[in-house]
């Protein structure tokens, strides 16, 4: 039976490496198959090197038209499941057509490749990143393979960074105004705030800060928005009465947020929202909020850890 | 219902004990691998059980001290892990991950402390941290034991003076600063717990929230033990800040809880200095807040802390201790206006133990507090309440107690004042007090003035007092408190004559306001005063300076007779009769003819036309008899009139056995056996034979009228006088005459008509068993006794 299962065996085996491969950090991926994988970690700017190995099964050789590495960043919308975008193609040419009788390796190097986007998983949509090696072949299907890998794009700390303050309120019920140190995060920063109590009606049982992901992709009329809770972090135990004012400080860390992206490719944007949620006594969740989606927050990737004892609190009571 | 709802808890206490359990296992497992995250995961797990709403704090405590517990094992594995290298920021860092805020904020104090502990930052910075986040705890009951977690967690980690966390500079304040913060926080959290909940377990609330106010007063404490809290910086920022949140809180149970509390913690000597602070918070506090005890507490302490050294007395005088709790008493009183009276009172009772306390020499403070008092109650008439009574009782019975001497509380002149707020009935009992103390003491009463100002003080005894209804007294309290109030007369004592003569007859004066029913008291125990006067009088027979206006006995006898008369009102004449009796013997002492014979007269008068009763009568010609034979003072004729008198009224009286008896007694007024010229054998044999003639009439009588002669005991009694006088020497009574009075008895004891009388066969018996001994005895009576013939 060897010889059958030899017919449908591809010929060959290919498999490609990156240079640096022992030194570049690797990071969790996600597949299709709700695997998760370890693949390197790359950056805008870096020259992705490397090699492809190519090694027919058996010793036998075999015909090509050709062999190409392609590098691209694609974008697929789920909706429309099997269309990739791809906002990025380079190709570099690596053999002329011929015959292959032994494994070959072949050098690859794009320099200083322009990824201006990040990867992304989301609910709708995902932007990957993904080396592709195909060998062309007469009559049969080309030899496909493909290397993901994660782009993550370290953006220096905004110039201008507000804090967020305002102050909000059910009428006749509950009048708070909050303050948020700044409207613009690093994913390992923390959001340090404080709620202050004005006006306090309704039993409230407790107070919780909610991080909320949403995820737009499509145009016009095709626009599909999925909101998503990352994060439910309780801030408060128990009803308030006037003039009390409480803590916020939320570590952000522990989250798997991603910068804030606007309108990537005109194909999708994800924007974070800070929501304050009071549960009050007979557990209604009360949004507080003027929109029921928050506080509009950006996030970005910073570089550098953060000090954490950065709070203080300058609110008198 | 109700039931029920205990049955629940206890079922959700368990439940969430077996909870706790259980994570603590897996939380176990997790630090015996070393496992850090799970660790936090389960700890956090565990410590989601104190979200429960459904305890009580009593029930919460428990799960709180088993968290407690297992919270200690996890302190001891951050440690371990900061040894071996984890960074303690990251775990700091780490535990605030935890989504729930309650198991949060236990993880941070718990990491918190070990991060002061590994000195990586300063303590003060940490704890500021760790107080501050604790206010995202606003249920009263987790945040006040959140809160008395990181009270317990850092109270031996305090940036104190000496201390290892002490920083660069004046870190102390920091450590006062964390704790005040706390506090205000918890005394929040304490006083908003009243508010939560239906209004109809109020009363429940109240109880479980003075169940609480340990956790809430333990910061007060753990302020007090701070090494460098100082009186300067106590006076400048402990006290403000804390009296500020008592004040604020407006809440009754925890002003009267905290500023006990205040009173309780902090050293004597802070107060003293601080008085003035303390005390201007007292007028501020709510007006249900039960100041008196509050106030009465600091007093009792600073009274104590007078009391345990001389040394500490100056201080108090320098602070004018005094007149800053007497003003603040003012303030609180007129701050208050619908005070009770009861709290007046106490409130001054209590400073006026303080006075007395810190300066016992100084009498005109204790008159200042009587005077204030005094004041306050003026306007309110009589005090009606009992328990304010009572307490006007002991704020009078304080100088008393202090000085152990009535001349010393005679001289506050606001004393007497206070007492007309008593009603009659505490009034009373005020002057039994009064009286106790000096009987106690034994305190002597010496001028006249005094007994004055005493008598004002127990007027309540002396006298009715005006609008007193009579009928309601009981008799047995009456004659008691009238019996003391007669004591109290025996107190009042001056050597010199003069003087004692002035008490006298003041005690008179008031005595004799007393009306008939306490007459009959008083005027004894002054009579018995004056007799006192007179025999020592009597020591010095003549008056040295011959002057007519000094007193002599005659003058003191002829008050003596105003006096007794003064009982003619009641009246009682047997009580008269007596202490006429008492006088003349007296008089008859000072070799005072006319005035004992005066004596004498009157006592026979009083028999003669107020004693009716025979009874009465039988005891008082007894009296008589046996007071007359002891008088030597009169001459013959007198005597004789006397004495001529006495035989009669005994002949007189109803019963033929009493006359025998008094007949037979009457003989002894004829043989006094020291004085030569009284020894009248014959109208003794007189006396007897006629004694014999009333008995055998007696006998006679009895026989008529119910068929047998009675007894023959009169005989023996007859008999037995007979053999008195005889050994006496009364040449009047020979042998036979006894003998015959033997055989007269033997007859008459075997006649048929005789009844049996055991009593009388015994006593005639031992009499003859009498003359059997003294015929044994030999000698000269023995002789005498001889021809006798049993």
């Amino acid at each position: 039976m060897d010889f059958l299962v030899g017919a449908f065996k591809p010929p060959c085996n290919v498999s490609i490496s990156f240079a640096d491969a022992r030194t570049r950090k690797q990071v969790p991926l996600k597949k299709d198959n709700g695997q998760t994988i370890m693949v390197p970690l790359f950056q805008s700017q870096e020259n992705i090197i490397g090699e492809v190995l190519i090694e027919p099964t058996q010793g036998k050789k075999f015909e090509h038209n050709g062999v190409k590495i392609e590098l691209l960043g694609q974008i697929e919308l789920y909706f429309d499941r099997g269309n990739f975008y791809d906002f990025t193609s380079l190709v570099r040419e690596l053999d002329v057509p011929g015959e292959l009788y032994e494994r070959k390796t072949y050098q690859f190097e794009f320099s200083t490749v322009e990824m201006p986007h990040e990867s992304y998983n989301g609910i709708n949509v995902r932007l990957r990143y993904i080396l592709k090696v195909t060998i062309g072949r007469n009559y049969i299907s080309n030899i496909v393979e493909c290397q993901d890998f994660v782009v993550r794009n370290y953006t220096p700390p905004p110039s201008i960074n507000n804090s967020i303050k305002m102050e909000v309120g059910i009428e006749d019920c509950l009048h708070i105004e909050f303050e948020y140190g700044k409207s613009k995060y690093h994913l390992k920063d923390v959001i340090i705030g404080k709620i202050y109590f004005l006006l306090v009606r309704i039993k409230i049982k407790n107070m919780e800060l909610e991080i909320r992901r949403r995820e737009s992709t499509g145009l016009g009329p095709n626009t599909y928005v999925e909101t998503e809770t990352l994060a439910k972090f309780e801030l408060m135990d128990g009803a308030p009465v006037r003039g009390e004012s409480i803590p916020v400080r939320l570590f952000l860390s522990p989250y798997e947020l991603t910068p804030t992206y606007r309108n990537i490719n005109n194909k999708f944007s994800v924007k974070y929202y800070l929501n304050l949620v009071f549960v009050d006594e007979e557990d209604r969740r009360q949004h507080t909020m003027a929109s029921s989606s928050g506080i509009l927050v950006w996030f970005f990737s910073g570089v550098g850890g953060f000090i954490f004892m950065s709070y203080s609190c300058d609110l008198q009571f | 219902m109700i039931s029920d709802g205990v049955e629940d808890e206890e079922k959700w206490l368990t439940a969430g004990i077996a909870g706790l359990q259980q994570n603590a296992f897996y939380m176990h497992r997790a630090l015996d691998s070393n496992n850090l995250r799970d660790a936090l995961k389960y700890s956090a797990q565990m410590l989601s059980e104190l979200r429960t709403s459904r305890l009580s704090p009593h029930k919460y405590y428990e799960l709180y001290m088993r968290s407690f517990d297992e919270l200690r094992k996890l302190e001891m594995f951050f440690k371990e892990e900061a040894r071996r290298g984890c960074s303690i920021i990251d775990l700091y860092e780490l535990v605030q991950h935890a989504g729930n805020i309650l198991p949060r904020l236990y993880l941070l104090c718990t990491v918190g402390s070990v991060y002061i502990k590994s000195k990586e930052a300063p303590a003060k910075d940490v704890l500021k941290d760790l107080v501050e986040m604790c206010r995202g705890i606003q249920h009263p009951v987790r945040g006040l034991f959140l809160r008395s977690y990181l009270s317990q967690v850092s109270r031996d980690k305090l940036p104190d003076i000496g201390s290892e966390y002490e920083g660069d500079a004046d870190t102390v304040t920091d450590a006062v600063e964390f704790v005040l913060q706390n506090f205000t926080e918890m005394n929040k959290l304490w006083v908003r717990m009243q508010h939560q909940g239906p209004a109809r377990e109020k009363e429940k609330r109240e109880k479980e929230r003075s169940e609480l106010r340990d956790l809430v007063g333990k910061n007060l404490h753990v302020l007090s033990q701070i090494e460098g809290v100082d009186l300067d910086m106590y006076k400048d920022t402990v006290l403000p800040r804390v009296l500020e949140q008592v004040v604020n809180c407006k809440d009754e149970l925890a002003q009267h809880y905290l500023m006990d509390c205040i009173i309780q913690v902090f050293p004597d000597e802070y107060h003293l200095q601080t008085l003035d602070v303390l005390l201007s918070a007292c007028p501020q506090l709510q007006p249900s807040v039960d100041i008196k005890t509050v106030l009465s507490q600091l007093m009792e302490r600073l009274s104590n802390y007078a009391a345990s050294s001389a040394e500490v007395l100056p201080e108090f005088l320098q602070v004018e201790a005094f007149s800053k709790l007497s003003n603040a008493i003012g303030k609180v009183i007129e701050a208050h206006v619908d005070m009770p009276t009861i709290g007046v009172v106490t409130l001054y009772s209590s400073l006026l133990t303080f006075t007395l306390h810190v300066h016992p020499d100084r009498l005109d403070y204790a008159d200042q507090v009587l005077g204030a008092c005094v004041k306050k109650l003026s306007g309110k008439g009589k005090i009606e309440d009992s328990k304010a009574t009572k307490q006007i009782v002991a704020l009078l019975s304080a100088p008393l107690e202090k000085y152990n001497d009535i001349v010393t509380a005679l001289k506050l002149s606001n004393y007497p004042r206070v007492m007309e707020y008593l009603d009659t009935e505490t009034n009373k009992v005020m002057a039994t007090v009064i009286i106790q103390s000096i009987m106690k003491n034994k305190t002597c009463i010496e001028t006249e003035d005094k007994v004055e100002a005493l008598f004002e003080l127990v007027k309540g005894l002396i006298k009715d007092l005006e609008g007193n209804l009579q009928d309601e007294i009981d008799e047995d309290d009456f004659k008691e408190e009238q019996n003391s109030f007669a004591r109290l007369i025996q107190m009042l004592y001056n050597e010199d004559p003069e003087e004692m003569f002035k008490i006298i007859c003041t005690v008179r004066k008031h005595i004799l306001t007393g009306g008939p029913k306490r007459l009959p008291f008083t005027i004894p125990s002054l009579i018995f005063s004056c007799l006192k006067l007179v025999r020592q009088l009597q020591g010095q027979d003549e008056n040295p300076f011959g002057d007519e206006t000094s007193t002599t006995p005659k003058k003191i006898f002829q008050l003596l007779n105003q006096t007794i008369e003064a009982l003619s009102s009641v009246p009682a004449p047997e009580l008269s009769l007596r202490l006429y009796l008492q006088c003349a013997e007296a008089a008859n002492d000072c070799d005072l003819e006319p005035v004992a014979y005066e004596f004498f007269t009157q006592a026979y008068i009083l028999y003669e036309e107020e004693i009716s009763d025979s009874k009465a009568q039988v005891t008082a010609i007894h009296l008589i008899i046996g007071t007359l034979q002891r008088m030597h003072v009169f001459g013959v004729e007198n005597r004789d009139t006397l004495t001529h008198k006495a035989t009669g009224y005994s002949a007189k009286l109803l019963k033929k056995s009493d006359q025998c008896r008094a007949v037979y007694a009457c003989s002894n007024l004829f043989w006094v056996d020291d004085q030569e010229n009284m020894k009248d054998g014959e109208r003794v044999l007189l006396c007897l034979k006629r004694a014999l003639r009333i008995a055998n009439a007696a006998q006679q009588m009895a026989n008529a009228a119910r068929g047998n002669t009675g007894s023959v005991t009169l005989f023996v009694e007859i008999l037995n006088k007979y053999l008195y006088f005889f050994e006496k020497g009364n040449p009047q009574i020979t042998v036979s005459t006894i003998q015959g009075l033997i055989e007269l008895i033997t007859t008459e004891m075997h006649s048929d008509t005789t009844t049996p009388d055991p009593a009388a066969d015994a006593f005639f018996a031992s009499t003859l068993r009498y003359i059997q001994f003294q015929k044994q005895k030999g000698g000269a009576v023995g002789e005498k006794y001889e021809p006798i013939k049993v």
